[in-house]
């Protein structure tokens, strides 16, 4: 993507390569833009898997690919959504946000930073390697057993699955830790809690859920490694394994997982709407509230997965009452947003587009999201493209679409040039369209009995056009995306440099130059209230401040490049190789030998980088 | 190592325990661990037999989890300093220590119950 | 591999630098990673209990485990925390001599209880329960297995600080690094004090 808008760095001590610059980069905006673009080619990946999808299903009894490439597709589409594309565009805004927003030089621990940036990209390259040997996954992407079991999955595919995501889990917990320390303790001066921006709280929040929920699945990926690899039984019906230990572990981290989703999209669109609306947010500390009682609850309301395996009465009942409590919190924040907007002064930009765009098609999800809840109508909606069109309703609807939002609100700031308002709403009108065209007719064609994952379906069911219709759909939805790249090329060569404010922002982000310098602040700023910016404003009696000078950053403490955190993604990545090959190819060779290798190698940089020197000056005098 | 001055750490000038308090716990410590063996031993081991034994033993695991809850509390509090350091630090680790209680709770209350469904007993098992 | 990393990795590793709380980032990260770490355990305590008595097929509990030995394994990890806030104490007092000694012995109690669990797999795969014997066997090297992985590391760290201490790297204003590890060191001891009853003493008293 559009990396090298960014200027190199003037400020590191000797002179780098571009490439050795990118490589050993610990500057969260770095971190931040490198996350965003490997992201996005994850992101359209994914889209083409899915638009294979839509022209399969087109039409009644078609063969476009074979029954075990969908499998393929179907499994890699959902994989890739939500692990290697909405997570880590989420993640692209923490990094490049947070720091911003709370007024700190960098994040907590800039070269941890790194290393979940390079272990998040060796472990999407690592999960996509397997295409190139026709054996991608193929279990589904909650890879239920005993489908994911050696003998159901005999090949590499779902080894693939499960020591990526393992790897990908690395990245997550490591970036909770630092994205949480940073939050609680890199505040500027006078930020308590309750004046952060809404986004660093949905962040916050965001981590506590990675932290309390990855290890789950960590422990869940190492048991099926366990079956898989090592000839254990814990989901083995045959030797007294049970399946349901899988669906429990798996739902106990993926329902915070899916908050884990929405919640910095709740953040984005909670900065944008009082931008475009000249007014503050509404009932601020309610936001919080709910946002954080959303997050707990999200860790009581796992087993309504799970209605179909039949837990018994008791268990479905309380965990359909815990699932309906959910709309409440979710409710306070919808009317909140809508509070925010009502009789505001709206300025209709691409980014309020896409926030108001948000509101309307996760309220969507959110109602079917209610229905689901009920445990009888949930064995009558599960499995069947009712439940694709619920949760593309709030995944596609809510987070994509808050992700777009943050993306042309933000990207003045980012890379200095502002998006195009005429392509940037022909992008929103042609996603709004589209997306409504793909799912909507889901709702109907899962109500009379269409099931998920399936390859094919017979004509003759009334099935044909409504699927017809979600292709169309399917199809303008992808064109509008390469709507939004043609606006990031012709933005990129000839956009209008953006000025540092040019929303008329809120939040600090918006005080400093864009692009920021690599010290973000050069005078650390000092906070008084919510909505720093404008309190600045209204203090100075002016609209706009006058634009900030760039300066330079001599004698500011940077965190110094360093090689380490890549080698130890490295090093992560071979011991994973080492036990992906052990399985299938037998012990003919001892491939523990790999993982030993790949372990040492990561010992062995985590060891050189224990004993670095964290940071320098940006002087080039004194050190 | 019976020094009785408080030191301080860190830059922030937040007291500790001291040298002795340390080998208090650690007595502590020492002693409920006997007890629990001893519970062990009474109740099923090479001391049990007894009509003591036999009215202990339906206490055995509550017993067991309240003997190990106090010695998990006089680690996090002593040694890892939690009643002397910010109070953030507790809500952190007492907050997670919930969460993971309540799912192994929950996990086992929803096993045990699959496991009385007569499709458990009768046709998978 | 987190927790190892996370000692020297700070931007503000100027102890003047301001942060929010009135506590250094390192300590709140690892507070942090023990906050996270609490749920791996957690998962694999479950997995454990659930699989306890699934051993129709080779040895159970009662056929293997054994008190007397774990017991001693379990003494030996309560005092290395005692060594180890001793060995803090010595740091932040700028005593090398304490420092050294309270050290050298946890790191001595971190590789006896090692080589205990080691000696305690390799009996037991003798008397016949391997990795896949049962469910009640993989669940059982798996949770001790994770818990043992995390004293090995533990001992690791406690060593190279060891060899920091040696060469007086360790002076009174970066004890922290020392108390970070202990942080960690204490944690994994935790995580054995509910693991011995519900593992070892449970299994065995069942009916």
């Amino acid at each position: 993507m559009a990396t090298t808008v960014l200027e190199p760095a003037h400020a590191t001590t000797a002179k780098r390569s571009v490439l050795v610059e990118w490589l050993t980069t610990v500057d969260h905006k770095r971190v931040g833009i490198l996350y965003g673009a490997s992201a996005f080619i994850f992101f359209l990946m994914g889209g083409i898997e899915a638009e294979i999808i839509r022209l399969q299903l087109m039409k009644p009894d078609n063969h476009l690919v074979s029954p075990e490439f969908y499998n393929q597709l179907f499994t890699m589409h959902g994989t890739t959504m939500i692990f290697l594309a909405v997570m880590p565009i989420s993640a692209m805004f923490f990094n490049f946000f947070v720091p911003l927003l709370i007024g700190a030089r960098d994040v907590a621990f800039p070269r941890l930073n790194a290393m979940s940036l390079w272990v998040f990209i060796l472990g999407g390259l690592f999960i996509n390697f397997s295409f190139l040997l026709n054996s991608a996954p193929n279990g589904g992407w909650f890879g239920y057993a005993p489908l994911s079991s050696r003998e159901y999955s005999p090949g590499v595919n779902m080894d693939f699955w499960m020591l990526g995501l393992q790897i990908l889990g690395i990245a997550s917990l490591a970036a909770g830790v630092n994205f949480f320390t940073t939050i609680l303790n890199m505040r500027a001066k006078g930020m308590t809690l309750m004046r952060m921006p809404m986004f660093v709280w949905s962040v916050l929040v965001t981590q506590v859920l990675v932290l309390l929920a990855f290890p789950v699945i960590t422990v869940a990926l190492i048991l099926l490694m366990a079956d898989r690899i090592y000839g254990a039984s814990f989901f083995e019906l045959k030797a007294a394994g049970d399946p349901m230990l899988w669906q429990h572990l798996f739902w106990v981290f993926g329902h915070p997982e899916v908050y884990i989703l929405i919640l910095p999209a709740f953040g984005i669109v909670s900065e944008i709407l009082p931008v475009f609306s000249r007014k503050p947010l509404f009932g601020y500390s309610a936001m919080v509230f709910s946002m954080a009682f959303i997050a707990f609850l999200g860790f009581g309301v796992w087993s309504h997965h799970m209605f179909a395996t039949g837990m018994g009465p008791l268990a479905d009942s309380f965990f359909s009452l815990a699932t309906m409590l959910i709309a409440i919190p979710t409710g306070v924040k919808i009317f909140n947003w809508i509070g925010t907007i009502w009789g505001g002064s709206l300025q209709f930009k691409t980014p309020l587009y896409f926030a108001l765009g948000f509101i309307a098609m996760f309220i969507m999800g959110g109602l079917s999201g209610v229905m689901h809840a009920v445990a009888p109508a949930d064995l009558q909606q599960t499995d069947s493209y009712f439940v694709v069109a619920h949760f593309h309703y709030v995944l596609f609807g809510g987070s994509i679409f808050a992700l777009a939002a943050g993306a042309y609100y933000w990207w003045p700031k980012m890379f200095g040039r502002v998006l195009n308002e005429t392509l940037g709403k022909t992008h929103f009108w042609l996603m709004l369209i589209g997306f409504n065209l793909t799912f909507f007719p889901m709702h109907f064609s899962g109500l009379l009995g269409m099931p998920r994952r399936i390859y094919t379906y017979p004509a003759g069911l009334g099935l044909g056009w409504l699927n017809l219709l979600s292709t169309v759909g399917a199809l303008i939805l992808g064109f509008s995306f390469l709507v939004f790249i043609y606006n990031i090329i012709t933005t990129w060569r000839s956009g209008e440099p953006a000025p540092a404010d040019p929303w008329g922002g809120a939040t600090l982000e918006w005080s400093i130059p864009s692009p920021p310098q690599e010290w973000n602040f050069a005078v650390e700023p000092e906070v008084h209230e919510k909505d720093a910016l404008w309190a600045m404003k209204r203090a100075a009696g002016v609209r706009m401040l006058p634009e900030p000078p760039r300066v330079s950053g001599q004698g500011i403490h940077l965190p110094s490049p360093s090689w380490w955190p890549l080698f130890t993604a490295i090093g992560l990545l071979v011991f994973m190789v080492g036990i992906l090959v052990r399985g299938p190819v037998s012990h003919a060779f001892p491939f523990g030998l790999i993982s030993a290798a790949g372990f040492a190698i990561a010992a062995f940089s985590i060891f050189k980088w224990s004993y670095e020197p964290p940071d320098h000056h940006t002087s080039h005098i004194a050190h | 190592m019976s020094d009785t001055v408080a030191v301080v750490h860190d830059s922030h000038d937040i007291p500790h325990a001291t040298g002795s308090k340390y080998v208090q716990i650690a007595c502590i410590l020492f002693v409920l661990t006997a007890l629990e063996v001893l519970l062990y031993e009474v109740c099923f081991g090479h001391l049990s037999g007894s009509s003591f034994s036999a009215s202990l033993a339906p206490h055995f695991v509550s017993v067991l989890l309240i003997l190990s809850a106090m010695k998990f509390w006089f680690v996090a509090m002593f040694y890892m300093h939690l009643k002397f350091d910010i109070k953030i630090l507790s809500w952190l680790f007492g907050f997670s220590l919930m969460i993971a209680s309540v799912v192994i709770l929950a996990l086992f209350v929803l096993f045990t119950y699959n496991r009385t469904l007569w499709w458990w007993n009768g046709a998978w098992h | 591999m987190t927790a190892a990393a996370l000692p020297h990795d700070s931007a503000s590793a100027h102890e003047e630098h301001h942060t929010s709380l009135p506590v250094n980032n390192r300590k709140l990260a690892i507070w942090t990673f023990i906050g996270s770490e609490c749920m791996f355990f957690a998962s694999l305590i479950t997995t454990f209990v659930i699989y306890r008595d699934s051993h129709a097929t080779g040895p159970g509990p009662k056929d293997v485990l054994g008190v007397p030995l774990v017991t001693s394994g379990t003494a030996v990890l309560l005092f290395s925390s005692f060594f180890v806030v001793m060995a803090l104490n010595g740091a932040q007092q700028g005593n090398r001599k304490k420092l050294l000694t309270w050290l050298s012995l946890t790191v001595l109690c971190g590789l006896f209880f090692a080589g205990m669990q080691v000696y305690e797999f390799t009996h037991f795969v003798r008397d016949g329960m391997g990795y896949t014997t049962n469910l009640f066997a993989t669940s059982f090297f798996t949770l001790t297995g994770f818990h043992g992985t995390h004293v090995a590391i533990g001992t690791l760290w406690l060593a190279t600080l060891l060899k920091d201490a040696w060469k007086g790297r360790i002076p009174p204003e970066k004890s922290l690094n020392l108390e970070i590890a202990a942080l960690y060191w204490h944690f994994v001891d935790v995580v054995w004090i509910i693991i011995f009853p519900v593992v070892y003493l449970m299994s065995l008293g069942h009916k």
